[in-house]
């Protein structure tokens, strides 16, 4: 039996509302005790101990909205090269996002994913299934085998379902196997050639908007459609505060529904666009700061349950080309926790509430072990300094694409170690 | 140049993306030279040697006759070598990037590239990645520096000034790259600009920017010093923005009847090419206040202008530097 000894920690488990000083007792992969009474029957033999003054340790995160190139887009991303940046960034298990080349459609490519993870990937990956055949928002896959292969739950990825019948269907169906349908809503119609938020700054750059309505219309739909269906709903990428009010009433009406906020819509608002930055051309857009704030509010009363990355390897061949024509999207597997704990830093948002939307509340949505230092859980953790400061610079990036919006960015807290299962995966 | 006037201050930026960049003495130093360049248009030897042995490159991704013969007979009365890259030739169409261009196109060391582009923010994606002067001829619906210029010079050449005269621009505000340099240009000089337009060729925001909006033609005219007209961009258009022609026609489309509204020796302008009984009557763009042709004119003086002064030998006497 090993056993390591995390001592003198500060422990952030918003599982059990816990935040004190104590050990964590990880044995064989597990978590054995976790809190200050965690060495009341003293430290086992033979223990391994590491002494975590100042350090605080949190439930590894579980990062529900991941995109990555393999299969079909190697060169930017394979689920090996994604796993080493959710390592380096505290994240534990990772849902990854359908959208490959071939789609995550059938059983044959949740095989595929759940072989080559567990061949290549030092993190949890949990594929996430298409709602429809290749994305193409008419038929449905089939929930229930991709269910029992492994699929945790069924997003059109970027893509979202025009078809409100589609949508009621998928919606009806997957409550009979429990699955959650996952949605990002924009309104392409309505969104038309639009490549960041409508309003003077884009009208100044000479850039079509995106509306906010193209967001909030296909939401109000789908939320209609869950109350109609009594399903599970997770709204996966909400960015306006119209949203976010949607989202409140349904959750007020006792719809089975929750919603997720990348995290540059929290960090970030339109003018970092600046002068055409393509590593700013992301889904949904960076919206007013009005709209950050109210990302901000809602994440802080629970109307925003989750947080994600929405982590997109782009490449020079994607994001090298004028706004417009570039591909959305940013990575953010390494910066996710540091990003977020400004909002602690700044006051903005309790860190208990911070680490339960990072790891916590996607683990409880998407079913997943983790998200929790309970006794008896998989022993996967971070350890940070909640106060080191750091650069983001693009020579230290693991992923395999470099597209980040924090290039430059200051930020303050830092992951040392991560352990996924009682194995340590990264080591700062 | 074989003008006799004191030479004009250095001026001050190493490409010309947009007007936004321009302080009002760059402005004036733009136009001061333009004006200057007329002169030489005038002359019947209109070949000088300001820029001899230069090179520059028309690199036109949307076509543009117009814009393109001004910009390349600029070059030429200042001397320069001329070369037009054409898009439908090139590699471009073959799935080659914008930058991968520059990059090909720079390694040939032009001193100056003209960019045409359908995508706001090119000229400037492009004048990060090329060692020489950038030109934008016009991206997307951001920008279209020239033009702006060239239609105050035409402006300041007709009334003798442009602060605190009114102008009113009408049509297609939404899709124009004109509409939006004129009114950074406009507002820095000291006009009142107005806007005139049916809401959904509105921008989103365009109360926010610094100028009067307008939804008929009468009220927008209204004693207004100077009449800009702007193209219906129905190849632009993703949608319907307007019913029909004769609708537009109907409501914003300049006849004898909607001009009466602003002042009698009002100037009508177009930055073409026109589409005569869309956006305005052929009595009217042929009219005795149309200064159309004018616009033409001051468009090769403007480009000289710009090119010798991003070009002054007393900034890069050497050339473009390796």
């Amino acid at each position: 039996m090993s056993t390591t000894i995390f001592s003198h920690a500060r422990i952030v488990d918003p599982s059990r509302g816990l935040d004190e000083t104590g050990s964590v007792v990880v044995q064989d992969g597990r978590i054995a005790a976790a809190g200050k009474d965690a060495l009341n029957q003293g430290a086992p033999e033979g223990a391994t101990v590491i002494d975590c003054t100042a350090r605080t340790i949190i439930p590894g995160l579980v990062d529900s909205r991941v995109f990555i190139g393999e299969p079909g887009g190697e060169h930017r991303e394979t689920i090996a090269s994604a796993s080493q940046a959710a390592a380096a960034g505290g994240v534990t298990s990772v849902v990854m996002m359908p959208d490959t080349d071939p789609v995550i459609d059938n059983v044959a490519l949740v095989e595929f994913v759940l072989r080559t993870a567990r061949d290549t990937a030092c993190v949890n990956i949990f594929p996430a299934a298409a709602i429809t055949k290749g994305l193409e928002g008419r038929e449905m896959t089939e929930f229930g085998l991709l269910r029992e292969a492994g699929a945790v739950a069924f997003t059109d990825g970027r893509h979202t379902l025009s078809n409100s019948l589609v949508m009621r269907r998928a919606l009806t169906y997957a409550r009979d196997f429990g699955a959650t349908i996952v949605h990002e809503t924009l309104d392409a119609e309505l969104a038309g050639a639009g490549v960041m938020n409508e309003g003077l700054y884009a009208s100044w750059l000479g850039l079509s908007g995106i509306p906010r309505e193209a967001e909030t219309i296909p939401l109000e739909r789908d939320l209609s459609l869950a109350r109609l269906t009594h399903s599970n709903y997770h709204a996966a990428k909400i960015s306006t505060g119209m949203a976010a009010d949607a989202i409140r009433r349904a959750k007020g009406d006792g719809v089975n529904v929750s919603a997720g906020v990348a995290i540059y819509n929290l960090a970030l608002n339109e003018h970092d666009v600046g002068e055409y930055r393509t590593f700013f051309r992301l889904n949904p857009p960076l919206r007013a700061e009005e709209d950050r704030l109210a990302m901000i509010d809602a994440l802080k009363d629970g109307t925003i349950d989750v947080i994600v990355s929405s982590h997109d390897p782009q490449d020079v061949d994607t994001k090298r080309l004028p706004f417009s024509d570039a591909a959305a999207g940013a990575i953010g597997l390494e910066t996710l926790l540091a990003v977020a704990l400004r909002l602690h830093h700044n006051d903005e948002v309790p860190l208990l509430r911070i680490v339960e939307a990072l790891s916590t509340a996607p683990a409880r949505i998407f079913g997943l072990p983790g998200g929790t230092l309970k006794p008896g859980a998989p022993a996967d953790l971070a350890v940070l300094d909640l106060n080191e400061p750091w650069v983001v610079n693009e020579a230290g990036i693991r992923s395999r694409s470099k597209n980040t919006c924090f290039e430059g960015a200051r930020l303050q807290g830092r992951v040392l170690q991560t352990m996924v299962g009682g194995l340590t995966v990264f080591d700062a | 140049m074989t003008h006799t006037d004191a030479p004009l201050p250095l001026f001050p930026l190493r490409h010309l993306l947009g007007i936004r960049d321009l302080s009002p003495p760059d402005i004036e130093n733009l136009l001061e030279r333009a004006d200057r360049a007329v002169s030489i248009s005038r002359q019947s030897e209109k070949k000088t040697s300001t820029l001899r042995g230069r090179t520059q490159i028309n690199l036109f991704f949307e076509s543009s006759t117009r814009t393109q013969s001004s910009f390349e007979l600029a070059g030429k009365r200042l001397g320069a070598d001329v070369m037009n890259m054409s898009v439908a030739s090139s590699s471009v169409k073959k799935g080659e990037t914008l930058i991968d261009t520059a990059m090909t196109l720079n390694a040939m060391r032009p001193d100056i590239l003209i960019i045409r582009h359908q995508s706001a923010g090119a000229a400037a994606l492009l004048a990060q990645k090329v060692g020489c002067s950038v030109v934008n001829a016009g991206d997307g619906t951001h920008e279209h520096p020239t033009q702006a210029l060239l239609d105050a010079l035409t402006i300041r050449r007709a009334k003798g000034r442009i602060g605190g005269l009114t102008v009113a621009i009408c049509g297609d505000i939404l899709h124009s790259r004109v509409a939006r340099s004129n009114i950074i240009l406009l507002n820095a000089l000291g006009a009142q600009v107005r806007v005139v337009a049916p809401s959904t060729l509105m921008p989103s925001g365009i109360e926010q920017m610094s100028v009067n909006v307008f939804r008929n033609m009468e009220e927008g005219l209204k004693n207004a010093d100077v009449v800009m007209m702007l193209r219906l961009q129905r190849e632009r258009m993703a949608g319907s923005f307007v019913p029909s022609v004769r609708e537009y026609f109907r409501y914003f489309g300049l006849d004898a009847e909607k001009l009466k509204a602003a002042k009698e020796d009002a100037l009508v302008m177009h930055p073409g090419p026109m589409n005569r009984g869309v956006e305005i009557a052929s009595e009217i763009a042929d009219g005795p206040q149309s200064v159309i042709q004018e616009q033409v004119e001051m468009g090769v003086a403007v480009r000289m202008a710009v090119m010798e002064a991003l070009l002054d030998p007393r900034r890069n006497p050497e050339g473009p530097s390796a």
